[in-house]
């Protein structure tokens, strides 16, 4: 039993820097069609920009945690501008090439700046044991979920209650009438590409509290796909829904079955919802016309 | 001063090689292939078959991606199949190494097949997800199913021998590599002549109206994953062969990447893009390798730093052509040759 519940805290952590880390490859998707493959690269990013902040320059934590944010936000609007601008109408395979190719950009100045080797985290949430249920858990994993609702709430307000969020909403929706009612496309892009940047910071600077930071955490990257498939490519509330549902299915494969079953079966799964049902749990299915 | 090539019958129109100036190359190209091997270094021919074996490789990628509009990111993982498939049945079971290799080929385009199954329902960016579930699927069952792979170890595989001559030498592996590549090549351009090709094509363009037009999605959608995984994992049986090792590192999604980067910088859908981007990403990292050889003395921190030059290089390279000649280096071939028919009167 007091496996089950550190197998669910586990897996409910991970769910839930999985569910940031895909929130905003989401936003890409829905308001400009874009698959970002360098969404595991920007966690990367964010991660190593805050050690920076605090380890290296020693700031405090909540000054380096603005300025993160700050660096991330124009990180994904350089990017939006230089790079994914010029490609706008070009085929699907064009757009993810290119953020392929940042990826391997990005992750190429990580390690030229800071190196290869991990590097330990000071850590901002203290790792002191905690007794939940019966079962032993370490105080920062707890944290990283209250940390990541609290975000994941705030996004969903966002996208709700303030203007831009509504507008960014309206640009997903129907890129010409968005236009057409005053709405700045162009804005909206570079919002959901520095909104991107932003969460996945965050996702990062929780991931490294817990592992510390090293290049392996672009391999985060790759693990938003399922999550992403799962929920459905356009639905934020999916994403969510998504990173909990991988986070604790890989969770419980690792401790119950192990022999590295936990790394494979997202692949599975997502094979299977894919033939099944493509658009995901909470997607908006597509009816092609000619 | 001519102003186009112009065709007045179809028999005409389906010729692969048009004018005297297109035949006058083909020669050339295939006099300097046989002559290679005679005044290159012993580097120069390591490189030359790399460059063969990318050749095959990415003309396979090109059938599926450039020619049928399939993206997929399940290169590295085909290979993967190809070249254990190969190394298991000669290293095992002592089968000879041309035996092993058709084998291989015909395992992978089955596979291939396989994992093409949710192309029916899938298309664009689902694909590539579908595809890249795929790469890390055949990953896994490489790395863990370790009675026939032997995990995560290297698999050792004899040296090739044929008439009692051991082939992998780089100049006589080059012969092997370069009639095979050869082979490819003149099999993929001839293939899209025919109703198959078309049919490709067909689907590539507008896969409804190909539908409606009598071409059975599902059936030519399999076809082009089997016949493209066929000439993917003879690629990756031939590296099985020449390397005398199998690793499951080799076949890594960075191998998928590879190979998409390589059929968008030379050309989608067209043969000799899929050879001028196999030369150049295989030749790059090698020229940077040697500049900072070259550059050692003067800058000494230059061993420390290329890692990440190159693979800083390879993505600006993959975005810059994207942004700035996004139909690769076929076009650029192209340009050049219509700069110099039409010189100096070009307008």
């Amino acid at each position: 039993m007091s496996l089950f519940i550190q197998l669910t805290l586990t897996g409910l952590t991970n769910g839930a820097i999985l569910a940031l880390a895909a929130l905003g490859f989401v936003l890409i998707y829905k308001s400009s069609d874009v698959l970002n493959f360098a969404q595991g690269e920007f966690l990367l990013v964010g991660a190593y920009v805050i050690f920076a902040m605090v380890a290296q320059i020693g700031l405090s934590w909540p000054i380096g945690l603005l300025l993160t944010v700050l660096v991330s936000i124009a990180l994904g609007v350089i990017i939006e501008r230089l790079v994914l601008r010029p490609l706008i109408g070009e085929p699907v395979i064009s757009v993810i090439m290119v953020t392929i190719g940042l990826s391997s950009l990005l992750r190429a100045m990580v390690s030229a700046i800071w190196g290869n080797q991990p590097k330990a985290f000071p850590p901002f949430i203290a790792s002191y044991p905690v007794r939940v249920l019966g079962a032993t858990v370490g105080a920062d994993r707890l944290w990283a979920i209250a940390i990541a609702v609290v975000m994941l709430g705030a996004f969903s307000f966002f996208f709700r209650r303030a203007r831009e969020g509504i507008a960014m909403r309206a640009v997903a929706d129907d890129q010409l009438a968005a236009l057409s009612m005053g709405i700045s496309v162009k804005r909206i892009f570079a919002w959901a590409w520095a909104i991107a940047a932003v969460t996945a910071a965050f996702g990062g600077a929780i991931l490294a509290n817990i592992v510390g930071v090293s290049g392996d955490l672009s391999g985060f990257g790759l693990r938003v796909f399922p999550v992403v498939i799962l929920g459905g490519l356009d639905s934020i509330p999916g994403a969510i829904i998504g990173g909990v549902i991988i986070g604790l299915l890989e969770a419980y494969t690792g401790g119950y079955i192990g022999q590295g079953l936990n790394q494979v079966l997202p692949f599975v799964i997502l094979i299977f919802i894919l033939m099944i049902r493509p658009y995901g749990l909470m997607g908006q299915e597509i009816i092609e016309r000619v | 001063m001519e102003s186009g090539i112009f065709h007045t019958t179809y028999r005409a129109d389906m010729v692969l090689r048009r004018t005297h100036a297109q035949k006058a190359r083909i020669v050339l190209l295939v006099a300097f292939v046989l002559a290679f091997p005679f005044f290159a270094s012993r580097y120069g021919l390591t490189l030359a078959n790399q460059v063969g074996i990318a050749t095959i490789g990415a003309i396979g990628l090109n059938i599926l991606v450039g020619y049928t509009g399939q993206i997929s990111l399940g290169q590295g993982g085909f290979m993967a199949v190809g070249a254990y498939t190969a190394g298991i049945l000669t290293a095992r079971l002592g089968m000879p190494w041309y035996a092993s290799t058709l084998v291989a080929c015909l395992v992978t385009a089955l596979v291939g097949a396989i994992f093409g199954i949710p192309s029916l329902r899938l298309k664009g960016l689902y694909l590539a997800i579908a595809t890249l579930a795929a790469q890390e699927i055949i990953i896994w069952v490489v790395t863990h199913w370790e009675v026939v792979t032997g995990g995560v170890d290297a698999l050792v595989v004899p040296n090739p021998m044929l008439f009692g001559v051991q082939m992998n030498t780089d100049f006589r592996f080059y012969w092997v590599v370069w009639g095979l590549a050869g082979l490819t090549a003149l099999f993929t351009v001839n293939l899209f002549r025919t109703r198959y090709g078309r049919a490709f094509i067909a689907i590539r363009d507008q896969d409804i109206a190909a539908q409606v037009m009598g071409v059975d999605l599902f059936r030519y959608k399999l076809l082009a994953f089997a016949i493209s995984s066929f000439f993917v994992g003879l690629a990756g049986a031939l590296i099985a062969h020449y390397r005398n090792i199998v690793t499951w590192e080799r076949f890594t999604i960075d191998v998928s990447v590879l190979y998409l980067a390589m059929i968008i910088i030379g050309g989608l859908g067209s043969v000799s893009g899929s050879f001028f981007g196999a030369a150049f990403m295989t030749l790059l990292p090698a020229a940077l390798t040697n500049m900072s050889r070259a550059l050692k003395n003067s800058i000494p921190v230059i061993d420390a730093v290329i890692p990440f030059i190159q693979q800083a290089t390879f993505g600006l390279v993959i975005i810059l052509f994207l942004i700035f000649e996004p139909e690769g280096l076929r076009k650029m071939w192209q340009d050049l040759k219509d700069y110099f028919r039409l010189w100096p009167f070009s307008y």
